[in-house]
């Protein structure tokens, strides 16, 4: 059996990144000419990494899946970033940071990577501030913060509405300042689908197809970074962007790097609800609307009820006949418990009877900020959002409350890696939402933009170095090796098969259903039987999809159903190993909630003696079960406790 | 909802392009106006035949990707709105839409609505950003930025890129595109230094991939669903004059 090697550094936690980088190996100014690095992805992860290894010197190539980089879906987050620089003097410090995700993860995340995590937050800011992203500024001209869910403190710096798009247009901006200088060559509408591993064991490339001409091309590298985002559109309806997927990742898997934890997937709370069956895609309301709004249900079934109907409206609920439930089971947090304790008290609600609108959603009502605080003030805060509602539902949020529910949107799952996000493939590193390591079951609000800039910005360019500094006698990769070819025919047939079966249904049919199978034997709760039903229809549905699945036209040029069919294909896998990970993990944690292992009250139950550990599955074969491999997650820096976010 | 259709379908680069008639029946009038093309394309795959090519991601209205004219308005009718944030209900039931891919010069066909906006990239690789490298930067809070500039900083970095200021200019000019990228760094103290240089290498550009001139006739700002005002046009003509003097 392979020992898994996280290479956490020796010493004291605070000092483990300062002492990896002082003993870390680097590569000469000279020499970083001579060193090819390919970067898949242009979100924050991968357009912050790769602009940075070409200011350091490398040639990098970089791909994007759109037609340019700054469409990449860290785009679309809306609430803002972290970062412990204490600026409201409320006590925050970067301890407490770090002691919050864990705490958030629900212990399910790797010490050393959290605190580093919480370390570099503050360069972050830094940084972004220095290449002129807009953050939101008191009058005195300093920068401005605002709360988010599973923290005391206000450590949250915001750009409106639109964090995730400035600093995406940040990271896109030092990425073309590269694409200018040179260092950087950027390669747009390409789909990597497959990993090149050569004879040595080392990733030194990738086949990707050019969404244009259709064409499949080779690009060789020392090494190669995945930053290709989360596996969340598995479950077809979620809040990722439509051509988010999980193919790159899984090739990887397929060609032997691990895949950790894919249970974990975050139900975020405040989604606008599923309204009907031609429905493409869910769009979130920032978590930032719950600092001031407030959400609840009728304290009556039979007022629910008559929501339902539309006989009677919110407003006329009378206040004592309002149940804030999340107010009333965790008053230390009150709104702002984290995102899975707030999805499935939702769900909870809404199973018994309370629901509003299709009878899945509940109230998030500014009646009360709006009184206290004025509608301009509300506007000024949350007033694309507002927009953004009433487009989507025809509803005035002014007037009447926000319907939300629960929806898919992130995957804390991802590639194993260690320490120096190195998978377990030597040369291919993983950054950003691709990666399992940082945020444990669950992740935080404001925490994704902040892992992808610190993963892009000040991790893998030391990290990627200390791998790169033997490699510099090596020379140019050539891709015209047996391995290479073995990986272009590889993709060349699966893309013929799909293209021969000419059945009768179409690739969004075989999404819709694994998407249904999923949501209800994998989603926001889970058990035993659930899950080994579910296991089953996937594979059935697989079957079925590779007998009757119809992609029209050819392979040569624009083919979006080809595309499409490529990607499900691998999502009907990843589908399973997610289910199969659900199932062995007899414990409730974060985002994984097994209703067998719940308290009195119904909250999430872990197993620490037998479950503190990364779950890192290795592929074996198609027709094979996967090899388990367990990380053992030890906490020497902090106190392991049943999460409680009822009393402070 | 019903629909009568007239879409331009377009195989490649060098084909001529035609409109096609499409119909399409029952339409939840909370379809997004991107739904009822997904709809559509289920069917003609059921047929057999190519569905619509058309640009579309994160239908948030962020990605700035749904590039498509729609009864001659970039992303359609509504104001500040796009494409997949528009919605069957601002329609007429039997109501005929045409739909036609954005028409610029610096802007190519690709397939159906696809266009090749790379050439916005290259605008932005000519200058739009601050050149500071990785690290070594002052604390945040050392640089104070007055809240109004901030605001209207983040007016102007508002734009998506989605290029419906060039497809409703009867120039086809990117003067609102530049103009925001330019005005969001003059607004701020770190884009100062390099402002000059910046300003002018981006304009150089913009005029060397064949976009037209501004004629002030105000169809980019009309049609912009991020609401980006035209006076970041002003503001980018005084700097470029600025530039050129100084």
């Amino acid at each position: 059996m392979t020992k898994i090697d996280s290479k956490i550094p020796e010493g004291p936690l605070a000092q483990k990144w300062t002492h990896y980088k002082e003993h870390q190996k680097l590569v000469n100014p000279a020499n970083k000419r001579k060193i090819d690095i390919i970067v898949v992805g242009t979100g924050l992860a991968g357009g912050a990494a790769a602009a940075s290894l070409g200011e350091m010197g490398f040639n990098v190539k970089v791909f994007c899946i759109q037609d340019s980089p700054r469409r990449a879906h860290s785009i679309a987050a809306q609430g803002g970033i972290n970062a412990a620089k204490n600026y409201p003097n409320d006590g925050d410090t970067v301890y407490r940071l770090f002691y919050d995700t864990v705490k958030g993860g629900d212990y399910r995340g790797r010490e050393a990577n959290t605190y580093r995590l919480a370390e570099v937050s503050n360069n972050i800011i830094d940084q972004l501030v220095a290449q002129g992203v807009p953050f939101a500024r008191e009058y005195s001209g300093y920068l401005a913060n605002r709360s988010f869910g599973g923290a005391q403190v206000s450590r949250t710096f915001y750009a409106r509405g639109q964090t995730g798009q400035q600093l995406l247009l940040g990271a896109y901006g030092a990425l073309s300042k590269e694409i200018k200088r040179g260092s950087v060559k950027l390669y747009t509408r390409r789909e990597m689908l497959d990993l090149v591993i050569m004879k040595d064991g080392r990733a030194r490339g990738i086949i990707v197809r050019n969404l244009f001409t259709g064409k499949l091309e080779r690009y060789s590298a020392h090494a190669v970074l995945l930053a290709t985002g989360g596996y969340g559109n598995l479950y077809f309806l979620s809040t990722n962007a439509m051509t988010s997927n999980g193919s790159a990742a899984w090739r990887a898997y397929k060609r032997g790097a691990w895949f950790a934890n894919p249970c974990y997937v975050q139900i975020h709370p405040t989604c606008i609800p599923v309204h009907g069956d031609y429905q493409s895609k869910l769009t979130l309301m920032s978590e930032s609307l719950r600092n001031d709004g407030r959400i609840w249900v009728p304290k009556k079934k039979e007022d629910a009820e008559k929501i339902r109907k539309k006989e009677i409206r919110p407003r006329d609920i009378p206040e004592e006949d309002r149940d804030y439930y999340l107010e009333r089971r965790y008053p230390a947090f009150g709104n702002l418990v984290p995102r899975d304790v707030a999805s499935r008290a939702a769900k909870e609600r809404c199973d018994a009877g309370y629901g509003v609108g299709t009878g899945q959603a509940v109230f998030l009502d500014f009646k009360e900020a709006i009184a206290r605080l004025g509608k301009d003030v509300i506007k000024a805060r949350y007033g694309n959002l507002f927009d953004m509602y009433e487009r989507i539902t025809d509803d005035n949020p002014y007037e009447t409350p926000m319907m939300i529910y629960p929806a898919v949107h992130y995957t804390m799952g991802g590639l194993w890696v260690d320490y120096e996000l190195q998978s377990n493939i030597p040369g291919l590193f993983v950054g950003g939402e691709a990666n399992f390591s940082d945020h444990g079951a669950n992740r935080l609000g404001a925490s994704a933009l902040m892992q992808g800039l610190s993963d892009g910005y000040f991790i893998l360019p030391y990290t990627m170095q200390n791998y790169l500094a033997d490699q510099i006698t090596v020379g140019t990769i050539p891709s015209d090796t047996p391995e290479f070819e073995q990986a272009e025919k590889d993709v060349q047939a699966r893309i013929e098969k799909l293209m021969s079966i000419n059945g009768k249904e179409t690739v969004d049919y075989f999404h819709k259903k694994l998407g249904r199978i999923m949501w209800d034997h994998a989603g926001m709760a889970r058990n035993r039987e659930g899950l080994e039903e579910g296991i089953k229809m996937i594979q059935e549905l697989r079957k079925e999809f590779w007998e009757n699945v119809r992609v029209p036209g050819n392979p040569n040029g624009i083919n979006i159903e080809l595309e499409k069919a490529l990607r499900v294909a691998d999502f009907l896998e990843l589908g399973e190993l997610l289910a199969r990970d659900a199932l062995h993990r007899e414990e409730s944690a974060g985002g994984h909630f097994r209703e067998e292992y719940q308290t009195p009250e119904g909250e999430a139950l872990r197993n620490d003696k037998d479950f503190m550990y990364v779950a890192a599955w290795e592929y074996q074969g198609d027709d094979k079960e996967p090899k388990l491999h367990k990380e053992p997650l030890v906490y020497e820096n902090i106190e392991v406790k049943t999460r409680n976010y009822k009393t402070a | 909802m019903d629909f009568k259709l007239k879409i331009w379908r377009q195989a490649s680069p060098d084909d001529k392009g035609k409109f096609v008639d499409y119909d399409v029946h029952n339409i939840s009038s909370d379809a997004s106006f991107l739904e009822m093309i997904d709809i559509l394309n289920d069917e003609l795959v059921e047929k057999g035949e190519d569905p619509v090519a058309f640009d579309h991601d994160c239908r948030e209205g962020i990605c700035g990707m749904c590039s498509m004219f729609i009864n001659g308005h970039p992303h359609g009718p509504e104001a500040a709105t796009t494409t997949c944030q528009l919605h069957m209900r601002k329609f007429k039931d039997g109501e005929t839409i045409v739909i036609e891919p954005w028409r610029a010069k610096p802007f190519p066909v690709i397939k159906d609505l696809i266009v090749d906006r790379s050439a916005f990239d290259e605008i932005i690789q000519a200058g739009g950003y601050i050149s500071v490298t990785t690290g070594g930067v002052p604390d945040a809070n050392a640089i104070p930025i007055k809240k109004e500039n901030a605001d209207l900083a983040m007016d102007a970095a508002a734009c998506i890129g989605c290029g419906a200021c060039v497809a409703a200019c009867k120039n086809a000019s990117a003067m609102l595109f530049v103009s925001a990228k330019v005005s969001q760094f003059a607004l701020l103290p770190q884009g100062k230094v390099e402002a000059k240089d910046r300003v002018k290498a981006m304009v150089a550009k913009m005029d060397e991939l064949g976009f037209g001139n501004c004629t002030n006739t105000y169809a980019c700002e009309a049609e912009c669903p991020k609401e980006i005002s035209i006076t970041n046009i002003a503001r980018m003509n005084r700097q470029f004059i600025g530039a050129k003097l100084g």
